[in-house]
């Protein structure tokens, strides 16, 4: 995984709330058994009208959200199955990073696993984003600070280690391995 | 020592390392449960590491999401419709036959939706840790097991070292008190529950479902409580195991046996939340006054009693505190949009296309029991398909044994091979644009039964009320 320090992008704004899985990337496209390609699937049944074409009234298809790196939603981004192609398909359409007041759980492991910022922030400072499509946004992973244009600085909760992992573009497994001999010792002192 | 939860008694039997600042907590997983979407990504990380599977031994495949019902795709030679669904498939088998993890393929007499299978079997059992690459992985939690849903990557890591990092979730205490009334079922009780809650108002926390309610149901029914655990954004739900457990345990085929067995029992009567022990959250549900619940927008939390009409906006009490209040939010006219209401709608009388019985959430066998006992000696009305899709093979087997197989074709019900089906549109069974289905399944998101596809969530009781109406109706009329 690349290192992530920061992430400086106009913003998208997706201002449902309860976005589940199934819309991020609808069931039928989980048949796949790699991570690649799954960009274009990114929203399908928003995204694409019955004939395959680009919904024009879907805001990720507005010439002014080409590019977006930040994606603003609603509060509970991310609801519903443990699917990790969600992020992977966030990933791969060019998301580095999803603003919420509430982001759920299993997501919020998932994408910190794959170089996606999970960043949930109070309800002013969503509230402003939700009010300001495009604004130009900096995330800075080192200070866990998000900056408006306005100048109004925020910070958002991140764990130490899901931080040093995405800073320093260290792979989980590496880590948990390091762990063997305790495992092993575990393993051996269980007497159920 | 203080008074300890359930859920504090498994989670720190199971750190090998616990949780630092620095860093989240080393977790032993006893039972990785694996099906064939959410694994192949994790199997070509061990590929390109060199890895084995550490322990094949914990680890159990069976193949459900993707695969077909029609016993002619299953056991015939009529190829599975998704050409990407039986590459899928094939890919199960080849990294099974690789890694030497036990599978339970396509033509196993044991298959059948991971989360019926492993209970059935005796896997499952209580103060395990159990993880799957499925958020309906709660539904184990029924045992007193901690057990939840894990994407790809952690897929890997168990894999890998039978291991994960898992930061600490907080302690939710759900009290249930108070007798169902006639009609109304477990699965009417939870998506109360969520109802109250609110879709993510259990982030962040584990469930323990407690009170005299949740001692009086049976396992069947204890599963589909916590299976829908996550739909209130709880990482997983628990239940003290108690003599209606161990009953239901003894002599499954993978349960411990005989001195192992007593053991298991006396260790595992210890697995219940001490007098005093507190909670992060908590919450009071009254079950005596509840009646059938249904959904009537695009989560499972946008539920009413099935007498209701819908409420005209989100700040309407049953829509709860997660879609209440601010920022700003469009979900609720545009949820109600796509379903085709109005605020102010009744739900009784709503137009029904397709009704579906089965999911891991009600597709065991007391459901399709339950079903049975509205269609016996009925028809379903006309225009309305009926699907029932047994939870496993075995469930199948049993259904037929016992005659339920017999009344439901008899009503006109297509009777299926098991699989995870129409809970969700990857294998063939398909709802179409615009139609409403009636559902026993688990989520009533945009498009989860098909592109359009319109789902009210209810019990098996509903359902088989509904289908044989022709309408959403009241089961309580037809028993």
């Amino acid at each position: 995984m690349e290192p992530l320090k920061r992430v400086r992008s106009k913003t998208v704004v997706i201002a449902s709330s309860n976005i589940d899985t199934d819309q991020i990337i609808p069931a039928r496209f989980l048949t796949t058994t790699t991570k690649d390609g799954l960009g274009k699937q990114l929203f399908a049944d928003w995204r694409y009208l019955a004939d395959g074409s680009l919904n024009p009234e879907f805001v990720l298809n507005r010439a002014d959200a080409q590019g977006c790196q930040i994606l603003v939603a609603g509060r509970n981004f991310g609801c519903g199955s443990s699917r990790e192609h969600a992020p992977w398909a966030l990933l791969d359409y060019g998301i580095r990073a999803v603003i919420s007041t509430e982001i759920a759980d299993i997501f919020k492991n998932n994408a910190l696993k794959n170089g996606l910022l999970p960043i949930t922030v109070d309800d002013a400072t969503a509230q402003w984003l939700l009010d300001h499509p495009g604004a130009e946004v900096d995330i800075d992973l080192s200070t866990a600070r998000v900056t408006l244009p306005t100048g109004v600085a925020t910070t958002f909760p991140i764990e130490a280690f899901a931080r040093h992992c995405l800073m320093n573009g260290t792979d989980e497994l590496g880590y948990l391995r390091s762990k063997l001999d305790l495992i092993e010792r575990y393993e051996a002192a269980r007497t159920w | 020592m203080s008074a300890r939860t359930l859920f504090d008694k498994v989670w720190t039997a199971h750190e090998v390392v616990p949780e630092t600042a620095d860093a989240p907590a080393v977790l032993y997983i006893d039972l990785h449960l694996i099906h064939e979407v959410t694994s192949p990504q994790a199997f070509s990380v061990l590929k390109s590491l060199g890895l084995p599977v550490r322990r094949p031994d914990r680890t159990l495949a069976t193949m459900d999401h993707s695969t077909p019902t029609r016993s002619e795709q299953v056991f015939g030679n009529v190829p599975i419709k998704v050409d990407a669904a039986a590459q899928q498939v094939r890919q199960l088998e080849r990294n099974a036959a690789e890694f030497g993890v036990e599978l339970f393929g396509m033509r196993d007499a044991r298959r059948g939706i991971v989360h019926v299978i492993s209970p059935e079997l005796g896997c499952t059992q209580p103060g395990m840790t159990i993880v799957c690459g499925d958020s309906h992985t709660s539904t184990h939690g029924a045992f007193g097991a901690l057990a939840f849903g894990i994407g790809t990557t952690e897929v890997g890591h168990v894999f890998a070292t039978q291991c994960l990092l898992q930061a600490k979730p907080k302690t939710f205490a759900v009290n249930v008190e108070g007798k169902l009334q006639p009609g109304v079922t477990a699965k009417d009780l939870i998506l109360s529950i969520i109802g109250r809650i609110g879709v993510s108002g259990g982030t962040g926390h584990v469930f323990e479902y407690r009170g005299s309610t949740i001692r009086g149901l049976s396992m069947d029914e204890r599963m589909t409580i916590c299976n829908m655990s996550i739909e209130a954004g709880a990482r997983a739900g628990m239940i003290a195991p108690d003599e209606t457990t161990f009953e239901y345990l003894k002599n499954k085929p993978r349960a411990p046996k005989g001195a192992v067995w007593d053991a298991a029992v006396a260790r595992w009567r210890t697995l219940v939340s001490d007098p005093g022990a507190a909670f992060d959250a908590s919450i009071d549900i009254d079950a005596s006054t509840l009646e059938p619940m249904i959904t009537f927008g695009t989560n499972p939390g946008m539920v009413v009693p099935i007498t209701a009409t819908i409420p005209q906006a989100s700040a309407d009490a049953t829509a709860g505190p997660a879609s209440a209040g601010a920022p700003a939010d469009a979900f609720y006219d545009k949820a109600l949009g796509y379903m085709g209401f109005h605020g102010g709608d009744a739900m009784l009388g709503k137009r029904v296309d397709v009704v579906f019985i089965g999911s891991c959430t009600n597709g065991r066998l007391e459901d399709l029991q339950a079903a049975a006992r509205i269609l016996k000696g009925r028809k379903v009305a006309a225009g309305v398909k009926l699907l029932i899709v047994p939870g496993s093979q075995q469930i199948k087997r049993d259904a037929e044994t016992l005659g339920l197989a017999q009344i439901f074709k008899d009503a006109g019900a297509d009777w299926r091979e098991s699989g995870c089906s129409m809970c969700l549109g990857m294998n063939g069974d398909t709802v179409a644009a615009g139609q409403y289905s009636i559902s026993t399944s688990n989520r009533n998101f945009e498009g989860r039964q098909g592109v359009g596809a319109r789902t009210l969530l209810v019990s098996p009781l509903t359902a088989a009320a509904s289908a044989v109406q022709g309408k959403v109706a009241d089961p309580r009329e037809l028993l």
